[in-house]
């Protein structure tokens, strides 16, 4: 059973990235772009060399320590749809800190910074927590509102608040230079900011398969009823779990500001926090999986800015890729649909793929 | 206070709060009917667009507007379908269905128009004009001369209630939103009335994507919805699932949008003003001032082998 299970764990977001590949290809033939060109130059433009891969490497980083956030998240059932705006939030408290103290050495103004990040975008989203918690609302309106309210909040920053800077661009000051991660790809903004990305991936893990709090989150979400009869408070883990993903999303705030931008502006985020709900959900919220999940959402955006320089392809056509990807991850049913041979007639059932499936049914 | 004597004010109050009642009115047939519908953001990017297309192609506005329709209804039998057949997760779908309009409108744009934007003879849906309206002090303005589509709104609006309030359709529509599976044993088809709300649902999102390309411009640019779609939501759960409700929402988000707009350059952060609409949806989902309920079996899947 356990290895069918994560045979299908791999095989079904592989199947529904397929179908989403065959469905842009589809589009991009009719419009008289060539597919081959088209992924070519979105390959080469993520992959093809040092300075494009380390490219890909910096929206990595957001996407999948948001993602490990989310998917922690999604394990209880409950669905924060707010990333976005905490990793707003966790940017505001990071340049707040960021910006000031400037004579504390720099592993310490970072470390500072980044925790600022964390604790706000865990504030944030404990608000939604609470309100579900105690006021039974819910925490997909309350998440995605506070998320509208906070970038709002984040354009007042850099507009007219107390991070603006003078001047006709909406930014804040830059970070002091003990709170600015230098790249350690040249010509990239990659900096060290990685290697906490990817301590906050382990971590993520380790909470969520090897603690008690991580094993309570998981009952909540197989069963809230179970939980309760064992014991666990479901007001203390729907407050924790969704706090949890405001820290992560905070923390990738933090880590954009003190390792990208070093400065707090309107366009900095690229709604990286939705697309991180997507992340986790091609992962089926495992938070291993959101490695590879991550790593093809960060390609797509990185390898679209370089096929628009070099193949003159619009940046768009990778939002069209990623809306069929969330589209065929989420009606993944149509996958057993096809199966039982019931949409057979429709175009999308690649035939290589449906042998496996069947194979998979039947074993 | 000056500015609130302003007509201009309340001239842009409903040019901001139309397209928000159009998309809060669609969103409310299809959450009525059980179907979450964060989709018509997407919906009405996509009708913003197709609907400069046809109007372009056809040099004629009505066409535009039916195009735009059209389009907003296909992007609507796609969030039917993924939610209710293959019993996707409506949020999920919803936002897939934002994510591929963005992409899609923005991808065509260029393809079809290059970089220099929609063409500039496009035609736009008519202005109607009431002299006789204008000499009302303040608001006077603003009820004498909107577009076409912003009158439509008083009998769309008073449809709506109709419709969900008065007819066997609203009665079973709103009885599949509270409980499917008592709807089915008492004979309806779960899945058309279902449908049937969705598919209102993207004609009222492509008639507020419309307005807002053809409508008040003759143009589409990219993202123009710009989160109106959201905001529809919000004032669909502020005015608690009703069409009066989430049509007086609206009129207050569009105030607040529109103040925002006034206060651009003063003192006051208009940004801070935008955040009002969120704010006050929050506070009404948590019940601290009065408590919005809706339907219970929103965004619930539907399983037919569920029935009991």
């Amino acid at each position: 059973m356990r290895t069918r299970s994560s045979i299908e764990g791999v095989v079904r977001p592989l199947i529904s990235v397929l179908l989403a590949l065959v469905v842009s290809s589809v589009i991009m033939m009719l419009t008289h772009y060539s597919p081959l060109i088209v992924f070519s130059s979105l390959i080469s433009g993520a992959f093809g060399n040092l300075p494009n891969f380390g490219s890909t490497l910096v929206d990595f980083i957001p996407l999948a320590v948001m993602g490990v956030g989310l998917a922690f998240c999604f394990q209880s059932g409950l669905f924060n749809i707010g990333a976005e705006g905490q990793y707003w939030v966790g940017a505001f408290a990071a340049t707040l800190v960021g910006v000031h103290f400037a004579s504390l050495p720099l592993v310490i103004h970072v470390a500072f910074a980044l925790l600022a990040g964390t604790v706000a975008g865990a504030a944030v989203a404990a608000v939604p927590g609470v309100l579900k918690a105690y006021r039974g609302a819910h925490e997909v309106i309350t998440t995605m509102m506070l998320s509208y309210a906070a970038i709002e909040f984040g354009h007042y920053l850099v507009e007219s608040g107390p991070l603006s800077q003078p001047g006709s661009i909406p930014q804040s000051y830059p970070f002091a230079n003990s709170a600015s991660l230098q790249p350690i790809i040249p010509t990239t903004q990659l900096s060290a900011a990685i290697f906490v990305a990817l301590a906050a991936i382990v971590f993520g893990a380790w909470l969520l398969y090897r603690t008690r709090l991580g094993l309570g989150i998981q009952i909540l979400g197989k069963n809230p009823k179970a939980a309760r009869v064992a014991g666990l408070s479901v007001p203390v883990l729907t407050i924790l779990g969704l706090s949890i993903s405001g820290a992560f999303a905070g923390l990738a705030g933090g880590l954009q500001m003190v390792g990208v931008t070093h400065q707090l502006f309107d366009g900095f985020s690229d709604q990286f926090g939705f697309t991180a709900i997507v992340v986790a959900l091609l992962a089926r919220n495992n938070p291993w999986a959101v490695v590879p999940s991550a790593m093809l959402f960060a390609a797509l955006y990185s390898g679209a800015q370089a096929m628009q320089i070099t193949a003159g392809i619009p940046v768009e056509l990778s939002f069209v890729i990623q809306g069929l990807i969330v589209f065929f991850v989420a009606a993944d049913r149509l996958l057993d649909a096809a199966v039982r041979g019931k949409w057979l007639q429709r175009p999308q059932g690649p035939k290589p793929v449906k042998p496996a499936l069947e194979a998979k049914e039947v074993g | 206070m000056a500015i609130l004597t302003n007509p201009e004010l309340w001239v842009l109050t409903v040019a901001m709060s139309v397209p928000i009642a159009y998309g809060a009115l669609g969103g409310m047939f299809s959450e009525r009917g059980g179907t979450v519908n964060i989709a018509i953001e997407g919906m009405m990017l996509t009708s913003a667009f197709f609907a400069v297309v046809f109007a372009h192609s056809t040099m004629n506005p009505w066409l535009g507007l039916l195009g735009g329709i059209v389009s907003s209804v296909l992007m609507a039998v796609l969030l039917y379908w993924a939610a209710v057949p293959l019993v996707a997760d409506h949020v999920v779908v919803g936002m897939a269905v934002d994510l591929l309009a963005l992409g899609l409108t923005g991808y065509l744009l260029v393809t079809m128009y290059g970089y220099n934007g929609t063409p500039i003879n496009t035609p736009s849906l008519p202005t109607w004009h009431f002299p006789w309206l204008s000499g009302i002090p303040v608001i006077g303005p603003a009820l004498a001369e909107q577009s076409v589509l912003a009158y439509l709104l008083i009998p769309v609006l008073l449809a709506s209630w109709y419709l969900l309030f008065r007819t066997p359709w609203g009665l079973r529509l709103r009885s599949v939103g509270e409980n499917p599976h008592i709807a089915r044993s008492a004979g309806l088809s779960v899945r058309g009335l279902k449908l049937s709300g969705v598919l209102i649902s993207g004609v009222l999102a492509g008639v507020a994507g419309a307005y807002l390309s053809i409508g008040v411009l003759n143009s589409f640019t990219a993202d123009m919805s710009d989160g109106r779609g959201y905001i529809a939501l919000a004032a669909l759960i502020f005015g608690n699932w009703r069409p009066g409700g989430a049509t007086l929402a609206a009129l207050l988000f569009g105030f607040a949008t529109a103040l925002s707009i006034q206060l651009q350059g003063t003192a006051i952060s208009h940004n801070l003003v935008l955040m009002l609409p969120y704010l006050l949806t929050v506070v009404a989902v948590a019940g601290i001032i009065g408590r919005t309920t809706p339907p219970a079996s929103d965004g619930l899947p539907y399983r037919e082998e569920e029935d009991f």
